[in-house]
């Protein structure tokens, strides 16, 4: 009921911290702008943001104590869940933990399968963040042409997979299983068709004049802060920093490919956007080159029934469609391992959000959510 | 084919004939507001479904086909929902303001019915002054939004209702200069007399570029005034949720969202009156076999087809755009949209006065 | 100065909106480029590809025979504990104890569809179904059975 009390409650509330005239409101965990359960307390003053305050643990599933019960084989496949859209990526660098602990060399066809396996995810990932940023600036239908995209490539993952979000594709030594006979024709139909298509997203969103006001000279970021809050992936390459894991510190064969580490240096909404989209015409870029190379070989290198990683400390590092992601390992010998640690990079990179958005506009945060491009379940694991 | 023209004259015959005049003009009254009432209910579910079947295709979609033939009935079925859903009242929210902003906003919503001609000598309230008074009242529907917004002690309203308020206040201005250009070239602020100075050709055709550029403001002004998409920012979903109405539910929900549609249909019908010649066919100067031919139309499917196109136009607005920032939404009204519009008053005024229009 | 910046301002920013507009009335005038599938009603013609993931099966051949020895490989594999088999002894033709499957018994809820199980069979007993229509009234349904009733194990499999 509507009681005096309460209201004189609440200005007591506002007036004691000296705060008068701001207006906290929550954004999430339940909001149409925070794509899962991010929960933001935002202080305002009118329109103006004076401060962003995150608040996680809404989707805390503890997958890290979960990994330290499962063998190295099983635990994989919880990854898939942590950042569910580059599952691929996940999967990948526990992968490559595990057989850096094990020493495995992994076939060269395995290898070319991988990346390429990646690359479509990546592609995959920055099609749906496309369609989702464009739905958090109020427009609808970009979603909808981004989703058709993103089909084909979930269609080309299920039919070799088995699964189309979740693929748990990657095991230890190489590949589940091999590449289906229709594969590289879908893959090379995907890349006409999205050749084709990739005008559109220019002509409806990148070059429409609503869109260039919202975005630039927005949230901006500069090169040491970006550095300075652990921002990876595109968000830090929108602010100049180069980070390219796959540049930096090449796996698999991305030192045999040639690509370009795409760095836009304005750190703004607009800049980070521009590198997600042209990271997706350099994954086509890489695509290209391995599709029609795929040694002929194993998939998957003989591997013991059982897996005992030595005692020790293993790290690596790939970079996802998000960042840098780091899965670090300690191994007592069994079968398990001891302590398991994910360096998640839409953490790092939500970090960097009330940094950014003080000073700016209701609007503007949401597009700088959108531009982090934030998978929350990557960011609570 | 079914035509309105006449009907309302024939009507009022009968009735002075049978009755005095004052039970007459009682059974008048009483056949308006039934004839209202079922327009407006009529006009929500079209428009919404007009609203999912246009967004569905352009977003490579189907849209609503499961109940009846290909989804007509989706919409009644909705507001069958609609009515059978409780309305809430939260806490803590003003009771009386609360239920009654929506009220407001749809009497609001009718008002401007009266003077709209749907055809030839079909018209509520033939009102000399047409024109201003569809400008003035149409002004009034920000005072329900900022009740709502007020009333229902909700931050994500507030400021919704706020955004409201500058919104529509300021774009009023420009969509008035742009209603004013057709008052400058056909000297008069009825309705009727609109219509009727476009019997050889629509403004739009007659008056040369400016009655264009006036056009093209009005029609970015309505947009905005009716919080439609790119200018929805009073019900912005990614930022305030639902806006204003974010604690509104069943049917007082669907009376705001009803009453957003039916400010469409108004508009556009506005719109249609003054640059597309309302009822008035297309006619071109003096080619008189081909005007006869296109008086075989009625006049109201020119009517509703002229003001359902403009309704699309609105709808594909909504669905190509994103949504501007509040402080750019006033830079484009008080930068760009007035100074235009007012240069453009200027224009037309010269047109009018050497009589330069065709 | 100042106008001519004033008006190819507008001028690109009406352009760039009607390009816009122009791609999204593309599609409206377009009916063929829908791509909405109607999923309840192509049941018939719907395909799923080959490899997917929805549900172990244990494939029975005519003789209402499988291959499962019941070396519980799949269970230790199983990361869930979806996978229980209870396994009995047979005794052979020549008097001997041989280990053999009584019940496979799949728990459905638990199942995340990984396929590490069909990785680690070694006699390829079981595989991954296509079905992907779960949904049942009762939790207790979800509960499976995945050996038929009276089947035993393949002549020749170890």
């Amino acid at each position: 009921m509507y009681t005096e009390t309460q209201i004189i409650k609440d200005t007591t509330q506002f007036s004691s911290n000296g705060h008068e005239g701001e207006l906290v409101i929550n954004v999430g965990p339940q909001h149409p702008a925070t794509h899962g359960v991010l929960h933001l307390v935002i202080t305002l003053n009118g329109e103006t943001i004076k401060k962003v305050e995150p608040h996680l643990g809404y989707i805390h599933r503890s997958i890290e104590k979960m990994c330290e019960s499962l063998t190295y084989r099983q635990f994989i496949y919880v990854t898939s869940r942590m950042d569910y859209l580059s599952a691929h990526m996940n999967n990948h660098a526990c992968a490559m933990t595990v057989e850096k602990g094990l020493q495995i060399e992994v076939p060269p066809r395995a290898q070319y399968i991988r990346v390429i396996m990646d690359e479509l995810t990546r592609i995959a990932s920055h099609e749906l963040w496309w369609g989702a940023m464009a739905m958090d600036l109020g427009a609808f239908t970009p979603f909808f042409y981004a989703f058709r995209e993103r089909e084909t490539i979930n269609d080309i993952m299920e039919e070799t997979c088995g699964a189309r979000l979740t693929m748990n594709y990657m095991v230890p030594g190489g590949v589940m299983a091999d590449i289906h006979p229709l594969f590289q024709q879908k893959v090379k139909d995907f890349i006409k068709l999205f050749k084709s298509k990739i005008d559109e997203y220019d002509e409806l969103v990148t070059g429409n004049i609503i869109f260039q006001n919202r975005m630039k000279g927005v949230g901006l970021l500069s090169k040491e802060d970006a550095i300075s809050y652990g921002c990876s992936g595109p968000v830090a390459r929108g602010s100049g920093v180069s980070c390219d894991i796959r540049k930096l510190y090449p796996y698999e064969v991305y030192d045999k490919v040639a690509f370009d580490e795409v760095l836009e240096n304005e750190g703004d909404s607009f800049a980070r956007y521009m590198v997600r989209v042209r990271e997706m015409h350099q994954s086509i870029r890489i695509i290209e080159q391995l599709i029609d190379n795929i040694p002929e070989g194993d998939f998957q290198a003989k591997t013991k029934a059982v897996l005992k990683l030595p005692k020790g400390e293993f790290y690596t590092r790939v970079e996802t469609a998000r960042g840098e992601l780091g899965v670090y390992i300690v191994s007592e010998g069994g079968t398990t391992p001891y302590r398991i640690k994910f360096r998640s990079p839409g953490f790092s990179n939500l970090s960097a959000l009330d940094h950014m958005a003080r000073g700016s506009k209701i609007g503007d945060l949401m597009a700088m959510m959108g531009t982090l491009d934030l998978v929350i379940p990557d960011i609570d694991r | 084919m079914f035509s309105l023209e006449g009907i309302t004259k024939s009507l009022q015959d009968w009735l002075y004939l049978n009755f005095n005049p004052t039970w007459a003009l009682v059974i008048e009254c009483l056949i308006v507001i039934v004839l209202a009432i079922a327009l407006f209910a009529f006009l929500g579910l079209v428009l919404v479904l007009m609203e999912r079947k246009v967004a569905a295709h352009m977003q490579i979609r189907l849209g609503p086909n499961r109940v009846g033939p290909k989804g007509m009935f989706q919409t009644a079925a909705d507001t069958l929902k609609l009515i059978m859903k409780e309305g809430l009242t939260p806490d803590g929210a003003d009771k009386f303001l609360f239920n009654l902003a929506p009220f407001v906003v749809m009497i609001v919503a009718m008002l401007i019915l009266a003077p709209i001609a749907f055809a030839k000598g079909f018209q509520i309230w033939d009102i000399n002054i047409g024109v201003l008074y569809v400008s003035a009242i149409s002004s009034l529907s920000v005072i329900g939004i900022l009740m709502a917004g007020w009333a229902s002690n909700n931050k994500y309203s507030l400021l919704g209702a706020m955004r409201s308020g500058a919104q529509i206040v300021s774009y009023e201005l420009s969509a008035g200069i742009s209603i004013l250009c057709i008052v400058v070239l056909s000297g008069s602020l009825s309705i009727n007399e609109i219509i009727a100075s476009q019997q050889n050709g629509w403004w739009l055709f007659k008056g040369h570029i400016p009655v264009i550029i006036a056009f093209v403001i009005f029609m970015i002004a309505v947009t905005a005034e009716t919080n439609r998409a790119p200018f929805d920012l009073a019900e912005a979903e990614s930022e305030l949720t639902a806006g204003f109405h974010t604690e509104y539910s069943g049917m007082k929900f669907a009376l705001f969202f009803l009453a957003e549609y039916i400010n469409i249909f108004i508009v556009c019908a506005i719109g249609a009156t003054l640059f597309l010649g309302g009822w008035m066919p297309f006619h071109i100067g003096n080619w008189q076999d081909f005007n006869h031919i296109m008086d075989y139309i009625p006049s109201s499917i020119w009517f509703f087809g002229k003001t359902f196109f403009l309704i699309f136009l609105i709808m594909w607005f909504r669905w190509t755009f994103p949504r501007l920032r509040v402080d750019q939404l006033l830079n484009l009204e008080w930068k760009y949209l007035l100074p235009i519009s007012l240069f453009n008053l200027l224009l037309v005024t010269v047109i009018a006065i050497f009589g330069w229009h065709f | 100065m100042f106008i001519k910046e004033y008006l190819t301002d507008i001028y690109k920013g009406t352009k760039s909106l009607l390009t816009g507009m122009k791609r999204t009335g593309y599609y409206f005038v377009r009916p063929r480029e829908i791509i909405t599938e109607q999923y309840p009603d192509n049941r018939e013609t719907l395909v799923m590809a080959e490899r997917f993931r929805g549900e172990v099966v244990m494939p029975h051949d005519a003789n209402n025979e499988h291959a499962c020895t019941g070396c519980t490989a799949c269970e230790l594999a199983c990361p869930n504990a979806t996978i229980k088999i209870i396994t009995k002894f047979d005794i052979t033709p020549e008097g001997k104890k041989k280990k053999a499957l009584d019940t496979f018994v799949y728990h459905l809820e638990l199942c995340t569809m990984c396929g590490l199980c069909v990785e680690a069979c070694p006699t390829a007993a079981i595989k991954m179904g296509q079905n992907f229509e779960h949904s049942v009234y009762d939790r207790s349904q979800l509960t499976k059975k995945l050996n038929n009733p009276g089947s035993k194990i393949r002549e020749g499999v170890e």
